[in-house]
């Protein structure tokens, strides 16, 4: 009876897993014994080394692929049923070269038959708010690696998401372009409130962006520290220089190290 | 633009300089000018024989073209076909490598005696060596989308038809265009072989196959000239027909037909 009288209290959180583990096929698992609950409006990061299925956490919760046993819910709902809710950033832009940017942006919205004077209205505001209006017209060819990664970023938004799943989407951009990317996805989240699950490489990106950081560890991927990051927000350039973040990122980089030695 | 230029010109004095040694070898060699015509005899039959060139070369690019855009719309609806499943495509693909490997020139009998001689058989043997490139090469691009751009969609819930609308078919178009360039030049060869079996059927001219065949059992060697110099014409005014149209639809985004526009 107290246990239900909690669940009715404590608010629905953003995503849960519980004991989720993932094997495909026959194979030795990919995931084991995760638990991770995500709060609304948080941003955690999930960092570790490659093969300690970070990606396939995103994968889990998006519904792009199953779970093998455990339970997943995003806001309540399985990850399929909350799709409407969710917004995916690949590693890669991801456009459609054959449509301009601001087809692409609009994108989300055509596939969920938005009308289009809705849909411009929307595409437009989303432009404006990325600073994208000058290339409106262009091609994806035509734009730098940083452009077309701030469209993919207009395109999830477009959906007016309360989750975004971000896949190390500024990993293949030089450090300026990603350093300056980074301040403006979290000027973005202030203004709109989403929650996000960010994968990343880079132990410096993580402390910036997150709120809380999970450190995998690999084979078979598993949770082997949480970090709760206080950085004040708003997060400027200037944060990067403050001694807080700095022993932020060698706490990180740590039990990164730990990690990988074990 | 310099560079075009030299280009042109290097490809010019090269061309100027075969036909001297085109003339100058029937001079030489004492050839009888229906063994060798000269380029001038030749330039003479064209002058001489014009109306009926022109209408031979209309016929067999009525021919070659009706075949190649029906092995277009066939060939993508199979294509269309073949993109549903693996399944599907491990059924049927080896008929498609079949389709390619008989040769042409002995089934093109074949189809004259089921259908007829005339336009329609013509036509049918340039659609069926046209068809093969136009399925293989959409097949691969309906299949070869990015994984991720079919996770975005799905993400969206967009249908099985949204996907294909919006994004097999678009990312497909380029693929299509290098078959239709493929298939653009044989349905010219296509539709020569097919009159050769197909005799004239109009009344008065035939078509380039028919016309060579005649042009060399009378010995009119200057106008057999002047024909296979028209069948080259056409199959040069397809080839950049086509090309035209690939820039035409791809210059915005692709980079195949980048490489025409001056940058």
């Amino acid at each position: 009876m107290g246990g239900d009288l909690m669940s009715a209290q404590a608010p629905t959180p953003m995503v849960s897993l519980a004991g989720v583990c993932k094997a495909y096929g026959s194979n030795p698992p990919v995931l084991q014994q995760i638990d991770l609950t995500i709060a609304k409006g948080e941003f955690v990061s999930l960092i570790g080394p490659s093969g300690c299925g970070k990606s396939t956490v995103l994968k889990l919760i998006s519904g792009l692929t199953h779970t093998t046993s455990g339970t997943l819910q995003v806001d309540g709902m399985t990850p399929v049923n909350a799709r409407e809710t969710i917004s995916y950033i690949f590693q890669d832009a991801t456009l459609l070269p054959w449509r301009t940017v601001t087809s692409n942006v609009g994108l989300g919205l055509e596939l969920e038959r938005l009308s289009r004077e809705a849909r411009q209205k929307k595409v437009h505001t989303l432009l404006e708010l990325v600073g994208l209006t000058h290339v409106a017209r262009a091609y994806p060819r035509q734009l730098s690696g940083g452009m077309k990664m701030r469209v993919s970023v207009a395109r999830a938004l477009a959906t007016t998401p309360r989750l975004l799943l971000m896949d190390e989407p500024f990993g293949a951009l030089d450090e300026m372009t990603r350093d300056r990317l980074n301040e403006e996805l979290l000027r973005l989240r202030a203004e709109q409130n989403w929650t996000a699950v960010f994968v990343t490489h880079s132990v410096a990106e993580a402390v910036f962006l997150s709120t809380r950081i999970v450190v995998l560890a690999p084979s078979p991927g598993r949770i082997a520290q949480e970090i709760t990051i206080d950085l004040p927000f708003p997060r400027t350039a200037v944060t990067r220089e403050s001694t807080q973040f700095e022993s932020y990122v060698t706490h990180v980089s740590r039990a990164l190290r730990g990690v990988h030695s074990a | 633009m310099k560079k075009y230029a030299v280009t042109l010109l290097n490809a010019l004095a090269v061309f100027v300089g075969l036909l001297l040694v085109w003339q100058g070898l029937g001079v030489v060699l004492h050839l009888p000018p229906y063994m060798l015509p000269s380029p001038l005899a030749v330039g003479r039959a064209v002058v001489a024989r014009f109306p009926s060139l022109v209408a031979s070369l209309a016929i067999t690019s009525e021919e070659a073209a009706g075949g190649l855009v029906a092995s277009i719309v066939i060939g993508v609806l199979i294509a269309l076909l073949f993109a549903q499943s693996r399944w599907i495509r491990r059924m049927l693909y080896p008929y498609t490598i079949l389709l390619q490997t008989v040769p042409i020139v002995a089934v093109a009998p074949l189809i004259l005696m089921w259908v007829g001689p005339g336009t329609l058989s013509v036509t049918l043997v340039a659609f069926i060596i046209c068809l093969a490139p136009i399925i293989a090469n959409t097949t691969q691009g309906l299949i070869s989308v990015e994984p991720n751009l079919i996770h975005l969609f799905l993400m969206h819930n967009a249908s099985r038809l949204q996907i294909l609308t919006r994004l097999r078919l678009p990312h497909a178009v380029p693929s299509l265009f290098v078959g239709i360039r493929i298939a653009a030049g044989i349905s010219v060869i296509g539709a020569i072989t097919g009159e050769l079996f197909a005799g004239s059927s109009r009344v008065g001219e035939g078509g380039l196959g028919y016309s060579i065949l005649y042009a060399s059992a009378q010995l009119q060697t200057d106008y057999l000239f002047a024909l296979v110099l028209a069948a080259t014409v056409l199959g040069f005014a397809f080839f950049f027909l086509v090309m035209f149209l690939e820039w035409y639809f791809l210059h915005n985004w692709h980079e195949s037909a980048r490489t025409m526009t001056d940058e």
